[in-house]
């Protein structure tokens, strides 16, 4: 435990002074708010509805800082020990694939949850957000949808051979689904025969799911998505440790 | 006398090329052991198919006991090991790398103490990028000795370090050698080869041609100077193609 306290702390100092999560999971997060906020405000999110378009985007907007997580960071930090060599100095001490991946994830958990906790208050006091389902919901939905897309990143950093590779593969999972799967562009704008295209992704089913929560609505397949968020997470974990690679 | 280091018949090829071939050598608890040769002799391969960092094609490799590949979260618990070429995080501190390497063990050194001996007690605040080529070498080994280990690999260990500072390095291992530590190393400086080691193996084109003391070097080639045996039993003497 000390171990992993001591990593902890020394890894996340590390990657706050790099400063690239901080403008991409904390602050770019607050910027599309924003925007979001200028354009919308507290209107409706159709005529009638019974709750406003910055509700029905918020579960998104908690996705942009798992998206720069899960495809960004943690595999180009992981990816980046091992072309750097650290991996392989840390292969000549007693300490565990398993305990490096863990601290590199707890990091990017803390990212996601510093996003959360200042794009809620914002939201709230700035646009009067409130939630129309469950609190707690809503938040097991966020946090399967953290988990499983922070595995896929850890997955892609455990096993590539370089930041290259890492980045290749990173960009391939990232672009599509920042930008389709309704963490920046709203889902119900896109058309109909493209929304059916882009359910396949696990982070458009952990939006819907979210969003649901949060609007209290009812939402099928529930099981079916919460199934596929954890045996996602379970696999990668399991493979990411499994075949980890030190160099 | 105890071996802390057995190798077997170890052989690794990269491609077609074989870099290490049939090698076999023993270590004994408390000495310090040199592996010599030029530059792509198999050295580092040799010392890193040791350490299990490289997969060897064959032969039987065991340290304390362990197998390195197998058993290194037990083996690396007691063992410290300066690389050629140590990696660290661009951004990270001498402080930081420090804590983070002793958190790692049981029952680490006192890293701060350590980094005094080594003369780079007033940098520990300062970014490890941001140190001098010797400075860095200098922390590296202090590194590779927070485990309090029972052995260590040290590659290269004076390569950029002045005079004076090389002194200091085979001053203090050769207290820890007093006490009880088992060096493996390599170097091709023959002046520290010469003060540090009990016995030497020398590499040529991946094979041993030579296993023992300096002074039976020294007397094996004829030479009366180390430099000049070495130069001559790893087939690299000047004028000579």
């Amino acid at each position: 435990m000390r171990s992993i306290r001591t990593l902890l702390k020394n890894e996340l100092k590390l990657n706050i002074r790099d400063m690239n999560m901080v403008i991409f999971a904390v602050i770019l997060p607050l910027i599309v708010l924003l925007i979001l906020g200028l354009m919308y405000g507290t209107e409706p999110a159709a005529d009638g509805a019974a709750y406003t378009f910055m509700e029905q985007s918020f579960g998104a907007l908690c996705c942009i800082s798992i998206c720069a997580s899960g495809f960004m960071g943690l595999p180009l930090v992981v990816a980046g020990y091992r072309e750097r060599k650290i991996l392989k100095r840390f292969q000549v001490t007693p300490v565990s694939p398993a305990k490096l991946l863990l601290v590199e994830f707890l990091i990017y958990i803390i990212y996601c949850i510093l996003s959360m906790i200042t794009l809620f208050p914002a939201a709230m006091l700035f646009w009067k957000i409130r939630i129309h389902g469950s609190f707690l919901l809503f938040l097991g939905s966020w946090l399967l949808t953290m988990l499983s897309t922070l595995s896929i990143g850890l997955l892609v950093g455990g096993i590539a051979k370089n930041t290259k590779s890492a980045s290749v593969a990173a960009c391939i999972l990232y672009f599509p689904m920042l930008i389709f799967s309704g963490a920046t562009l709203p889902f119900e704008v896109m058309p109909a025969a493209m929304q059916k295209m882009i359910g396949i992704f696990p982070l458009t089913q952990g939006i819907q799911l979210m969003k649901a929560a949060f609007l209290g609505l009812p939402v099928e397949n529930v099981l079916l998505s919460v199934a596929v968020m954890c045996a996602v997470t379970l696999v990668c974990f399991a493979v990411s440790v499994k075949c980890f690679k030190w160099e | 006398m105890e071996t802390v280091i057995h190798v077997e018949r170890l052989s690794k090829s990269y491609g077609g090329l074989l870099a290490v071939d049939k090698i076999s050598l023993s270590v004994k608890r408390g000495t310090v052991y040199g592996l010599l040769g030029a530059n792509g002799a198999g050295k580092s391969t040799t010392m890193e198919c040791i350490l299990g960092t490289k997969n060897a094609d064959s032969g039987r490799i065991s340290v304390l006991g362990y197998n390195p590949k197998k058993d290194r979260h037990r083996l690396f618990q007691n063992v410290g090991v300066q690389f050629q070429e140590g990696g660290h995080q661009p951004e990270i501190k001498v402080s930081e790398l420090c804590e983070e390497t002793a958190c790692l063990y049981k029952e680490p050194a006192d890293w701060k103490k350590l980094c005094e001996q080594f003369g780079i007690g007033s940098k520990i605040g300062n970014v490890v990028k941001s140190l001098s080529g010797g400075e860095r070498q200098r922390l590296f080994i202090a590194l590779a000795l927070i485990p309090r280990p029972e052995l260590v690999f040290l590659d290269e260990l004076t390569t950029g370090l002045d005079a004076k500072a090389r002194r200091e390095v085979w001053k203090i291992l050769s207290e820890l050698k007093s006490k009880g530590l088992t060096i493996f190393l390599t170097s091709h400086f023959m002046d520290e080869v010469e003060a540090l080691c009990d016995e030497v193996c020398i590499l040529r084109n991946g094979k041993a041609v030579f296993f023992g003391t300096v002074e039976q070097a020294k007397k094996a080639s004829g030479c009366e100077k180390f430099e000049d045996a070495y130069l001559m039993l790893s087939g690299e003497e000047v004028g000579k193609e």
